[in-house]
Order: C-alpha cells, then sequence, then structure tokens
C-alpha cells in the first residue's frame, strides 16, 4: 500500500516541513479491559486488549506532509472511488493548505481510504469503533467516566458548539490514559465506522432486535451518557468512506505488541 | 332547395350537439373527482415557495396538482431566547420553526435536504404529510456537507408537523426542528385577509430561566420535562412589539398554529377573540365557536376568526404562567373603527369592599438570590434592566412602558414615577394596590410585589427612568437596599 521509503528520503531532503515535533507523534499506552458499549447488556461486554494511541488527532500540517510524500492522495490525484467531491475541498492547493487553516488544527475533510491509508504508512491503524470508545470514555482522572454528569455535559456541549474543528490540537483535556481532544475538536474516523447498522431513522433503530440496540434501555434512556454515545454512533451510521466531513478527522492506534497484527495488515 | 336548407340545418344541429357534447365532456374532465388521491396527476415541475415564520406562502388557489420542489437547509446557529440568552438552535432553513412548506393534494413533493457542511450532526426529516417508512426519515439521513432527496405523494388534506428524527430525536426536536406543511384541498382552503405561521416550542437550558450567556442544552431538565422556555416561534418575543402580527378590524384571520414539543402540550387561546372555526388537530373537523383549543406536542391546528374591534390581542398557551413566567406570549394588533356595541370600554367604576379594605401580596421567600453577574457599566444597567422588564414588567406595562388604558399606568413619560424614586423603589419591592393618577388619569388596579434581588430592582428602574421620555434617574442597588431596611424598622 505504501510507496517504498527510497521516495519518502528522496522527498525529505527538499521538505523542511516534514519534520513534526516529537510531541505530536507521541503515543500513550491504553491498558486493556472489558466495557459495555453504548447501552448494551450484560451479554454484549466487549474486551478490549492494550494498545498504543496517539495522543492528538491528526493534524494539517501531518496531513500535508503525507500528501507530499504520497501525491496519490493529493486532491487532483485520489482516485474517485476514494473520495467525493469535497476531499481537501477547503485547501488552497494540492500541496498547500493556505494562510486560513490553522497548521495545528486537526485535519478534516479527507475520506476513510485516505485516513486508512496514512496511518498505514506510518506502521500504525485506525482504531476499531471499540478501541476509540474505550480510551474515550476516560475523563481527566478516571478510566471510565460515563456515569459522570460533568463528563457527559462537557461532551454534549461540544457537540453543540460550532465550529471546533478550528481550534489547535491539546486544546481540551488530557484525559486518564494522557489522550486529548477525543471530546471536543473533530470527530474521528473508526476502522470499522459501518459496522453499526444505523438506518437514519432511529426510532426504528430501537427496536431492532441487536446488542447495540437493546430496546428497552434505549427507549429508556434517561441515562445522558447515551445520548451522547448516541449522537457518535447516528454520525458514523450517516457516514460512507469516501464522504469527507469538515467536522471530521482521525488519528492512529498501534497495538501495544507489534507482532499482534492482525487487524492492521 | 328546400330539402338543402334542412339538410344544412341538420347539419349544424348535429355539429352544434356534437361541439357542445365536446365542451361538454371538457369541463367533466376538469372536474373529474379522484375517488383516490394518489391517482391525481402531477403535471408540470415548481420550485415550492418556503417562507420563514410568521408568514406563509401564497394559497394554492385552484392549481393543479404539481411535481414541487422543496430545497430545505439545516443549519445549526446561534441566535437569542430571550435578551441576553444564547442558544444554539439547530434549525430547518435558518429559523425556528423551520421554513412553512405549502402544497396541496396530489403534488408529488421532491424533496431535497442539504446539511450545511459547518454542522457538527447528522439530520434527516420526518414530515408527518407522508405516507411511506418513518415519514421520509429513513430515506433523508444526511451527514454534514451532504444532500439527500426523496419524493412522496401528498395523499391527505391538512396541517402537519414535520420534525428531526435523528438520535437523540429528543434532542434534536429540543434545539428546534420543526416546523409546519400544510396540505390544501383540491381548490384550496376558504380565502381569508390574513394568514399567519405560529409554533410552540419548549426549551431547556443548563441555567435557569433569564440567566445571561450562552446556554448550553439541558438534558436532564428535558427528559424531567422541567421546560425553562416556552415560547412561540423560537424565542421570548418573536411575536411581540415590532414583531406582533398585524390585521384591520373587519378582516378574518387564518392561523396555522403548530406544536413541535419535543415536550408540552398546548392549550392555545387568544386573549379577547374567539375563534369562529377550528379545524381540529390541523384535519377535516371544523369545530366552531371555541374559547382555547388543545394543540398536542407534533400536532397543529387551523384557527379563523374575524377581528371586530381594534385593539392588541394577546396569544397565550393558556397554561398560563407558561405565558407571563416563560415566555408563550404573542400579540396581535388590530387597527380600525372603534365598534362600542361589540366592546364599550370601561363604563363606570366603583367601590366594592366585601371584607374591608386589604393589602394584596404574594407568597415569597424573604431571601432573594443576588445576581451572579453585576452590572459593570451604565450600558449594562441598561441592558440587564431591559432583560428583567421584558421578563416581569413588560406583560402589563408593554414594550414601550405605555401601560394598557383603563387598567395598567403608563412607564413612559409618567408623572408619578418621576416624582418620587423611593416610591417607585416601594412599589417594585411590595407592590401596590389601590387609586393612583398618573398623568391626569386615574388608575385602580393591583400590582404584586416582585420577586427581584436590590441588583435587579436598581437595573429595571434604571432602564425605566432612562427611558421613554423619563427623568433619567439612576437607581443604585444601595438605594434599594435602604429602601428594604426602612420597611423592616
Amino acid at each position: 500500500m505504501c510507496p517504498s521509503l527510497k521516495m519518502a528520503f528522496f522527498l525529505l531532503s527538499n521538505i523542511i516541513v516534514f519534520t513534526t515535533s516529537a510531541q505530536q507523534n507521541a503515543m500513550a499506552g491504553v491498558k486493556g479491559g472489558t466495557y459495555i458499549p453504548l447501552y448494551g447488556i450484560d451479554s454484549s461486554t466487549v474486551t478490549v486488549t492494550s494498545f498504543k494511541m496517539d495522543v492528538f488527532p491528526v493534524t494539517n500540517k501531518e496531513f500535508l506532509n503525507f500528501v507530499i510524500k504520497h501525491p496519490q492522495w493529493q486532491r487532483s490525484n485520489i482516485k474517485r472511488l476514494f473520495s467525493d467531491g469535497s476531499y481537501l475541498a477547503n485547501w488552497e492547493g494540492d500541496t498547500s493548505f493556505g494562510d486560513l487553516i490553522q497548521p495545528n488544527a486537526p485535519i478534516t475533510n479527507i475520506s476513510w481510504f485516505a485516513a486508512k491509508n496514512y496511518c498505514e504508512c506510518q506502521g500504525k491503524r485506525l482504531p476499531t469503533v471499540d478501541e476509540w470508545e474505550y480510551a474515550a470514555m476516560a475523563d481527566e482522572t478516571t478510566a471510565d467516566a460515563r456515569r459522570k454528569e460533568s463528563y457527559n455535559q462537557k461532551i454534549l456541549d461540544w457537540y453543540e458548539s460550532p465550529k471546533t474543528f478550528k481550534k489547535e490540537i491539546g486544546s481540551t483535556f488530557k484525559n486518564y490514559w494522557g489522550i486529548y481532544d477525543l471530546h471536543g475538536l473533530v470527530w474521528e474516523w473508526t476502522l470499522d465506522f459501518n459496522s453499526v447498522l444505523i438506518s437514519g431513522e432511529s426510532r426504528k433503530d430501537v427496536d431492532k432486535d441487536s446488542n447495540l440496540f437493546c430496546g428497552s434501555a434505549a427507549v429508556g434512556a434517561t441515562d445522558l451518557m447515551n445520548y451522547a454515545a448516541f449522537m457518535r454512533y447516528a454520525l458514523r451510521g450517516s457516514l460512507k468512506a469516501n464522504y469527507s466531513m469538515r467536522n471530521l478527522g482521525f488519528r492512529c492506534v498501534e497495538p501495544l505488541n507489534k507482532n499482534n497484527k492482525h487487524l492492521s495488515r | 332547395m328546400m330539402l338543402k336548407i334542412t339538410y344544412t340545418a341538420v347539419l349544424r344541429t348535429v355539429l352544434f350537439s356534437s361541439m357542445a357534447t365536446l365542451l361538454f365532456s371538457c369541463a367533466e374532465k376538469d372536474k373529474k373527482a379522484y375517488s383516490n388521491t394518489s391517482e391525481i396527476p402531477a403535471i408540470q415541475e415548481m420550485t415550492a415557495e418556503l417562507t420563514s415564520p410568521p408568514y406563509v406562502p401564497t394559497p394554492v388557489g385552484k392549481r393543479k396538482a404539481k411535481k414541487l420542489i422543496v430545497d430545505m437547509e439545516i443549519l445549526e446557529q446561534e441566535g437569542e431566547i430571550t435578551n441576553g440568552v444564547r442558544y444554539i438552535y439547530w434549525t430547518f432553513g435558518g429559523t425556528v420553526p423551520g421554513s412553512f412548506i405549502r402544497t396541496r393534494v396530489g403534488d408529488e413533493v421532491e424533496f431535497r435536504l442539504k446539511n450545511h457542511p459547518d454542522n457538527k450532526l447528522p439530520h434527516n426529516i420526518d414530515l408527518h404529510a407522508v405516507t411511506g417508512p418513518g415519514g421520509g426519515a429513513e430515506s433523508s439521513f444526511v451527514a454534514p456537507g451532504r444532500e439527500k432527496v426523496f419524493s412522496f405523494k401528498t395523499l391527505n388534506p391538512g396541517l402537519y408537523v414535520y420534525h428531526c428524527a435523528t438520535a437523540p430525536v429528543g434532542m434534536h426536536i429540543a434545539n428546534g426542528m420543526y416546523g409546519l406543511i400544510l396540505v390544501e384541498p383540491e381548490g384550496g382552503l376558504p380565502k381569508v385577509d390574513k394568514e399567519y405561521y405560529i409554533m410552540q416550542g419548549d426549551f431547556y437550558t443548563k441555567g435557569a430561566n433569564g440567566q445571561r450567556g450562552l446556554q448550553p442544552f439541558d438534558m436532564q431538565k428535558a427528559v424531567d420535562e422541567h421546560a425553562d422556555y416556552v415560547v412561540f416561534n423560537g424565542s421570548v418575543g418573536a411575536l411581540t412589539g415590532d414583531k406582533a402580527i398585524t390585521a384591520n378590524v373587519g378582516e378574518t384571520v387564518r392561523l396555522f398554529v403548530g406544536n413541535g414539543g419535543p415536550n408540552l402540550v398546548s392549550s392555545f387561546h387568544v386573549i379577547g377573540e374567539i375563534f369562529d372555526k377550528v379545524y381540529v388537530e390541523g384535519g377535516d373537523l371544523i369545530n366552531k365557536n371555541i374559547q382555547t383549543t388543545l394543540i398536542p406536542a407534533g400536532g397543529a391546528a387551523i384557527v379563523e376568526f374575524k377581528v371586530d374591534v381594534p385593539g392588541t390581542l394577546i396569544l397565550v398557551d393558556h397554561s398560563i404562567f407558561r405565558a407571563f413566567n416563560k415566555g408563550a406570549l404573542g400579540m396581535l394588533k388590530v387597527e380600525g373603527e372603534e365598534n362600542k356595541k361589540i366592546y364599550s370600554g370601561e363604563i363606570r367604576e366603583g367601590i366594592y369592599l366585601p371584607e374591608g379594605p386589604g393589602i394584596q401580596t404574594m407568597p415569597s421567600t424573604t431571601e432573594v438570590a443576588e445576581s451572579e453577574i453585576p452590572a459593570k457599566s451604565m450600558a449594562e444597567k441598561m441592558e440587564f434592566g431591559k432583560a428583567t422588564y421584558m421578563q416581569t414588567c413588560f406583560a402589563c406595562h408593554l414594550g414601550e412602558g405605555q401601560g394598557i388604558a383603563e387598567a395598567f399606568p403608563p412607564l413612559a413619560n409618567s408623572d408619578y414615577l418621576n416624582d418620587d424614586v423611593d416610591r417607585a423603589i416601594d412599589i417594585v419591592l411590595y407592590g401596590l394596590t389601590g387609586e393612583i393618577t398618573v398623568n391626569g388619569k386615574n388608575y385602580n388596579s393591583v400590582m404584586t410585589a416582585q420577586t427581584l434581588s436590590d441588583e435587579e430592582v436598581a437595573n429595571v428602574l434604571t432602564y425605566v427612568y432612562n427611558s421613554w421620555g423619563n427623568s433619567k434617574k439612576e437607581v443604585t442597588p444601595a438605594m434599594v437596599k435602604s429602601r428594604r431596611n426602612e420597611s423592616i424598622k
């Protein structure tokens, strides 16, 4: 999938911006465990094995380096199959995002294909929905803060605030695992985003006899945690892999044990 | 010769009668009644006129069923729910309620739903006028920066609610994602002089009613059904003052009234009118001479009445605390000639004291929480004072302090007010009952004591004193405090 490193070295000599700070490339360990995803029932617990996750979402600057190195992901070169019309639509050109875009703001307007390839070129991969949700249920002090009202209200507030994609990475809180910006900047692509079946008719989904959409729990959803998560699942359900969205970015993960490559291909 | 004439005559007759038949059959074809509205053919294409509340598009009149293109854009944007209180609304077409859609039975509506790229969330639309799964919700689930197109045929005439049905449904509706779609019967609704679009909704904010700043949506209050605001057309005052709807004496007014909810049922009432006609729940059933009509959440009604006398009619949800304390209050200003036969105004006034005089007081807690943000400048005092005025004083003294003749004295250019500032403070603190003379006119009414903090009393009085030609006094919290202490002595 990734072109040879030779090419990369050739370009490296020409491009100064290639050097990204160590801070931005940093990863944080997330200790695996078992959790119950969105209003599931006891039988639907999911076990997540330990993994490392990017501390920050991928930035405009980092993605620019990527497309310089891999021209097939530039706006005018990307295969039609891998993007809709709005791929990097806010960029000034193929190899420049212009002055209006913060280099350190999260990259958005990218398709799932592009995000996936980016991670692969780093020897990483996109997180699964379960990994992402597992890491994101932490607040500053607790690994699973989903029962805290303050945590949920904060997330809901963000879902309502406009144009947060313009903020710089690291401008929200550092969570229990040492990871920033899982909530508060942009939505993030996940490897298996479309494995959750949301038809768009959420009330009908409630009746579906599936583990994720256990009717009784969803109907009686007085629990704020369900609402925040529900919105993420709804968003994922509305996407296709070739879509790009102004509020949707990504970050990568790496299995803790590098030999365990069953998902990273 | 003779024969020839006869022949011509016969020919003429035949021709004439066949022409008549032709004409007749044409007319008949026009009037063809379809036993099933799904069979009405939709000829030609037309782009639907969409309007922001309180206005409605042109009536369908006698137009034939058409392919009607509805272009609707979803916008998540900040607005003001009441003075100084901002809120992020999610809207169909940039307004709450969303744009009014006007169709006739048999139309084939091609619905193009666009989700603005700056939006955060996916949305969809469920139109109660649609016959089909989810009312269109299933086919219209659209991510930000995308457009979805689906079409439906309007089979049943009536006034219908539309709303977003994306998870969490309650939150999408609570943030303002609802509106009305009208399906007129063949030939249209009967003509009236004025038509308006009004929709009630309840709002749930983190801070209490009136708390300033950008207020986030409060899910827990929504679940508990504890509304902070109940309003017409998306905000307090959307239909009052300059924004009041208008009519002239003698005109017939038709209101398309919807209720988006998410939770509360509306007891829709117009103070000073009786509905001549109510299309109950927006359907075919017409009820006459109605005082208050119930509009369910996710439902609508059409009300019609002729306005006979001039004045301001007040539109309310007659669950009355919602009207005077949470914002469900609008105005219809009627201009024209008085008609003393229909309404005389006050004829005479006398004393009635069955149990001796007494002062009415409202039960109140003695401790009033101080406002969290004290005003730092005169401009802020005016701003905060106005906010308090609009919440507390506006219902009786009205937007320009003009009061209501014979009932509530004016605050504008008021000699009574300007004469004595301590008296004015006392009235706000403790209320006032009995006869007073303001600008040469007598008023005998009751004002209840107001539960406001010293800061709020100071701001609101400063606002009143510095508006509408008054004496420009500044009232400080210390002055208010000293009046409170005075009464304790």
